[in-house]
């Protein structure tokens, strides 16, 4: 049975509207003639074309992609044995405190993880001399932090609904439980481990506020150059980068749902 | 099940799979809050670091100093509680419009065809994943003063002069209540989503009008989902630097602005360690409804 109410389905898709209307003006304006990004004055591609001289930004989107695939490499081992360790081992000695340690970065706001990240490695540094310094290193260290968060979320979940049915039927047969966890749990997730590797490089190319703190003179992130940017006036040159990110992440989202859907369906069987 | 137990028990490995993340997490995310508390209670100096040490040893003996007086400052000075409060507002405002929005979303989804499901469900995170602050940089083109949402009004002749849209704190409420939509959206589905269809049946078979069910049945059947939903964006919304500092005015308080230009403007980290601490105090209360919303949900 289902209940409908038009006044809900008109709020739905108003929402829908209100999540994409700016998303497609940003599209549009990057191809607009005019440096004004609100009046339309005539199609061109030359704001892809600045965009592609500018070296700054070249050089802030080369920092974070390294940045970012580093971070989500990191993350991804923490959070699935942070979630493997939740989810398998039962009771032990530290699940109450790594309970709340894999929730409370998700919620937790984002100067105070910067804030509190910069102050231990400046302390750290007083005590041991490392880190020397702050640049890549410092930022990688924080995004894999709260990526960890979230793979750990999304492996948890899959875990939880995971029938445990073949690796006790490997277990029982005598494989060793190292063995059992590469060769017959990790095929099985493999597809949330792929969600939350991506769900933990999307967050780090984006973050602002956390690498701001962390970051020392001469290592600017992508986001921190187009902040820098976007706090003088609205430029076309970032709408243009905005339609690309745009485009690239909805191409591997939907490569990502598709390739999940069609294992989960083939699982099934 | 035994030989599942096998496997935590006869797994060597068992305390490396344990020891690695809480040693990170621990190392990276609990610790450093001590020293933020710590340096709270520190002095400002002009050196680097800029705080004085809480410890010395001076004539064979240790000093520690702790000096509340950055706490004090906080209190004394009326501007922090200001802050305090405008962010509260701020973010219960955000909240509760994106509640509005949100709830009809999720019960759109949870009720539509299992095949659209999915689809829809991506609709609503595939903007989450494209960049936070190039979402807000878009409302930044629809709100100014020659944007997108004037020039509309203009041509329509609904306002002669341009509007003061951006700079405003409404302008935040909208930036918040559009950049945390997926947090709300998607704890609400899972929530519908299960929602037991016999006792909506059973309602309409005893003659309730739709809306009465979904007052008296759905509604107080989703209030887990809510809180979980809600606090998702109000937590972190208190602290917001971006929003506020891209859409909001001059006058716009927000905790987070603070915190940030105590930090880079004044350089004063002890002040913004005080910020940061008494932020945390603020959030425990909506911190401990969401994990107790949470734990409901799951279980």
């Amino acid at each position: 049975m289902r209940q409908k109410f038009p006044v809900m389905t008109a709020i739905a898709v108003l929402g829908f509207v209100f999540l994409y209307a700016p998303i497609l003006s940003l599209i549009v304006f990057s191809f607009n003639e005019s440096r004004l990004v609100t009046v339309w004055s005539g199609f061109s591609l030359k704001w892809y074309g600045e965009l592609f001289r500018d070296t700054q930004i070249l050089e802030a989107a080369w920092l974070s992609l390294k940045i970012a695939g580093l971070s989500a490499s990191l993350a991804l081992v923490i959070g699935t044995l942070a979630a493997f360790a939740l989810v398998r081992f039962g009771r032990f000695r530290g699940r109450m405190a790594l309970g709340v340690m894999v929730s409370a970065p998700l919620v937790m706001p984002e100067v105070i993880v910067g804030l509190s990240l910069l102050l231990l490695f400046v302390s750290m540094e007083g005590l041991i001399g490392w880190p020397g310094g702050r640049g890549l290193l410092t930022i990688t260290i924080a995004h894999a932090t709260f990526g960890a968060a979230f793979v750990a979320v999304v492996i948890q979940s899959r875990l939880v609904t995971m029938e445990m049915d073949l690796e006790e039927a490997a277990l029982d047969l005598g494989a060793r439980p190292l063995r059992v966890f590469f060769d017959v749990t990790l095929p099985v997730i493999a597809p949330a481990l792929v969600s939350g590797w991506l769900l933990a490089f999307t967050l780090s190319l984006d973050d602002l506020v956390i690498a701001s703190f962390v970051s020392g003179p001469g290592a600017s992130t992508l986001p921190m150059v187009i902040f820098s940017k976007v706090r003088l006036g609205v430029s076309p040159d970032v709408n243009a980068l905005a339609t690309l990110i745009i485009v690239i992440v909805s191409i591997a989202v939907t490569i990502a749902a598709l390739h999940i859907t069609r294992s989960n369906k083939h699982a099934a069987r | 099940m035994s030989a599942l137990l096998n496997l935590s028990r006869a797994w060597s490995g068992r305390a490396l799979v344990v020891a690695v993340p809480i040693l990170w997490l621990g190392l990276f995310f609990a610790l450093p809050f001590l020293v933020v508390a710590k340096i709270s209670l520190s002095e400002l100096a002009i050196a680097m670091p800029p705080y004085l040490p809480l410890a010395e040893w001076a004539d064979g003996a240790l000093n520690i100093v702790l000096n509340f007086g950055n706490y004090l400052f906080l209190l004394s000075d009326g501007l922090y509680i200001a802050a305090y409060l405008e962010s509260l507002k701020i973010a219960a405002i955000s909240t509760l419009f994106t509640l509005l929005i949100g709830y009809p979303m999720a019960y759109v989804i949870a009720m539509a065809r299992p095949d659209r499901r999915n689809l829809l469900l991506m609709l609503v995170v595939l903007p989450f994943w494209t960049s936070f602050l190039l979402r807000v940089y878009a409302w930044i083109g629809f709100l100014k003063s020659n944007g997108i949402i004037n020039n509309m009004l203009m041509a329509l002749g609904i306002t002669d002069a341009p509007l003061q849209l951006i700079q405003t704190d409404f302008a935040v409420y909208i930036g918040i209540t559009y950049t945390y939509l997926p947090f709300m959206i998607l704890p609400l589905y899972a929530n519908l989503s299960r929602l037991d269809r016999s006792h909506l049946e059973a309602a309409a078979d005893l003659g309730a009008r739709p809306l009465t069910t979904f007052l008296t049945v759905t509604l107080p059947q989703s209030a887990g989902g809510i809180v979980a939903g809600c606090m998702l964006v109000f937590i972190p919304a208190v602290g917001e630097f971006v929003i506020p500092a891209l859409l909001g005015g001059p006058d716009t308080l927000m905790i987070g602005r603070v915190l940030w230009d105590e930090f880079f403007s004044n350089r004063d980290w002890p002040v913004a360690s005080a910020v940061a601490v008494v932020m945390l105090l603020v959030l425990i209360g909506p911190i401990l409804l969401l994990r107790r919303a949470q734990a409901r949900e799951e279980g």
